[in-house]
């Protein structure tokens, strides 16, 4: 359960960007996975170069930044006003390029970042169970980011451009706002928090090239059943596939052992609970065509 | 003969000449690339009725893909090893006839395809993108997972099957082959073009509302067209998996869905002979760039990145102009 929802938060912070991304320049960015990435090498050099992984969770917020305001900047911002294949093929060929990129400079061997050791350890929960520090601090940090981006939304003067934007472009143009800097601004703090999503999975699993992939295809599944420019349905929907995915891979098995002898449970068990969230979008998609929290 | 029509004629003349040559030169590494070629434009005609003609930006055709592949690679190795594929209700052997492959191949994927286009096409532009990229994912992750036929790492066919009145063993034979069930893929997306569906479908998607005002249904029309395509690129599957005698997940990544679009991106979206232009420049690119550095998708995402921003028509589009431009 608190694995899942470890799950879910990670998830959020990848969605969170890309549902932001879509809600305010109605743009599909399929490179977004290319920036988690690129969050968790640049934390792997930097860890590996100084050992302290705050300095390499800030190097992954700062890189991820800076390359996604460059792409915003010099492809991106060209992608607006064109239809979603071209933005779909776009994102596809940055996706080529910062892969074959990231190979080429790291190599194909995955690279390991490691647990600080002030979190190494489990830590004791109330009612007796133990839990890993580090999956628990993440679950912390999620929490927060997201407490942070809904007050950054409903909150700040920021947070009403982005809403304004999302509702009529043109008009908030016309009121003053340089909409070209919002924009870049929005790209550039999507791609941070995909970034230290990366960093902080980093330390869990290895840093490899395609290790964004994945991860990107779950958000789109979060962001199709949280409806798109939601970040509350972000939020919902990545804690929904976060744990669904999580007790899915261990309860199927055990409920398929019940009524099958134990090696056809196992199989078919993982092979349903692998098919899951996919299952749980396509019964969202009958009931609610634009998701949970999406605008009809 | 328009300028397009020209071009067409040469990429047909191309595909069938390049093999023909290394025929003579003893090459037979050349033909199995034109084989790739065909079968991957087969592929990217199959998905261009749903992309360029249906305005269907689907990222799962892989998953059509890789069960026509594996709609071969299952049958066939129940064949080789003489082991039925069901006994009860009734019997169903495997075979090892690629009439019969092909056939079992297009219904799967057709089929999948009703599934999934039903359920897709609720949705629109974005959400469609996304929706049929998961399905893709989940057809993928559960090939993964099913250990009965190989999992993850695949499943091999010891001899290519076979074809009556040839030995497609032979290359040039099952090249052959693999051309003229292109040309009549071909043909087939000639006709639907000109037939009433296919104005009905190219309509829904410059303007859905006068369609629905005229008393067509769009979501019909769209369905219709995502089964064929998805029948299509299942055959193109099943005669890839042939090809390699070998199918495994990998034909149902997401990066298959994307290199198929790419076909048609490169050649031309809604031309017909868009996927075979950009197949054989692809297999091209593959061939020679792969050749000069490990890292050709570098290479081949600079180009897509600049055929996107600045040369919208692709191929086709650049040399033919916009004299039949689709839309």
């Amino acid at each position: 359960m608190l694995n899942g929802l470890q799950f879910g938060v990670m998830l959020f912070l990848m969605s969170a960007g890309l549902t932001l991304v879509f809600g305010v320049m109605g743009l599909i960015n399929l490179a977004h996975g290319s920036l988690y990435m690129i969050g968790a090498f640049a934390a792997a050099a930097v860890a590996a170069a100084t050992g302290s992984f705050v300095l390499a969770l800030m190097a992954s917020l700062a890189a991820a930044a800076l390359a996604g305001a460059l792409i915003e900047l010099t492809i991106i911002r060209r992608l607006y006003d064109r239809d979603h294949l071209d933005q779909v093929l776009a994102t596809f060929a940055l996706i080529l390029i910062f892969s074959e990129g990231t190979r080429w400079m790291f190599g194909s061997f995955p690279l390991f970042l490691d647990v600080p050791p002030m979190l190494a350890g489990p830590v004791t929960l109330p009612g007796g169970i133990e839990y890993p520090a580090y999956r628990l601090s993440i679950i912390v940090i999620g929490l927060l980011v997201a407490v942070g981006m809904f007050a950054l939304i409903n909150r700040t003067r920021v947070g009403i451009r982005i809403r304004a934007g999302e509702a009529d472009r043109e008009m908030i143009a016309a009121l003053g706002v340089d909409i070209a800097k919002l924009y870049t601004f929005v790209f550039a703090l999507g791609a941070a928090l995909a970034g230290f999503a990366g960093a902080l999975v980093g330390a869990i699993q290895s840093v490899q090239v395609g290790m964004g992939e994945p991860v990107l295809i779950l958000a789109f599944v979060v962001i199709v059943i949280g409806g798109i420019g939601s970040i509350k349905g972000a939020f919902v929907g990545a804690l929904l596939v976060g744990i669904t995915d999580t007790m899915g891979r261990f309860l199927l098995p055990q409920i398929f052992a019940l009524f099958l002898e134990p090696s056809a449970a196992v199989s078919v068990g993982s092979a349903l609970a692998s098919m899951l969230i996919y299952i749980l979008m396509a019964g969202v998609l009958v009931f609610r065509p634009r998701g949970l929290y999406g605008v009809a | 003969m328009t300028r397009e029509t020209w071009i067409n004629v040469a990429a047909l003349a191309v595909l069938l000449g390049v093999p023909l040559w290394a025929l003579m030169a003893d090459e037979p590494f050349i033909i199995t690339l034109a084989t790739r070629a065909a079968i991957f434009a087969l592929a990217g005609v199959g998905l261009n009725l749903a992309l360029g003609t249906g305005g269907l930006v689907s990222l799962g055709h892989a998953a059509f893909f890789g069960i026509g592949g594996y709609a071969m690679g299952i049958l066939a190795s129940h064949a080789q090893s003489y082991a039925p594929i069901m006994e009860a209700p009734f019997l169903i052997e495997g075979t090892k006839s690629m009439p019969v492959i092909w056939l079992v191949a297009m219904v799967t994927s057709a089929l999948a395809a009703l599934a999934i286009g039903a359920l897709s096409l609720r949705t629109s532009g974005v959400y469609f993108i996304m929706i049929t990229l998961a399905f893709g994912q989940m057809i993928y992750y559960f090939a993964i997972s099913w250990p009965a036929y190989g999992g993850e790492d695949g499943l091999s066919i010891y001899v290519r099957n076979e074809f009556p009145g040839l030995n497609t063993l032979v290359p040039m034979q099952f090249f052959g082959l693999c051309f003229a069930i292109l040309c009549l893929a071909l043909l087939l997306m000639n006709a639907i073009h000109k037939s009433a569906f296919g104005l009905a479908l190219s309509a829904a998607r410059q303007n859905e509302t006068r369609v629905l005002s005229v008393g067509l249904k769009p979501y019909h029309l769209r369905l219709v067209a995502f089964v064929i395509s998805g029948a299509v690129t299942g055959l193109a599957g099943a005669l890839f998996a042939d090809l390699n005698r070998f199918v495994s997940p990998t034909m149902l990544s997401w990066q298959m869905s994307g290199e198929i679009i790419i076909f048609i991106i490169i050649g031309g979206v809604g031309r017909l002979f868009g996927p075979v232009i950009g197949a054989m420049i692809f297999i091209l690119l593959e061939h020679t760039l792969g050749g000069l550095s490990e890292f050709w998708h570098v290479y081949l995402g600079a180009l897509l990145l600049g055929i996107v921003l600045f040369a919208k028509g692709g191929v086709i589009g650049a040399l033919a102009g916009r004299e039949k431009a689709h839309d």
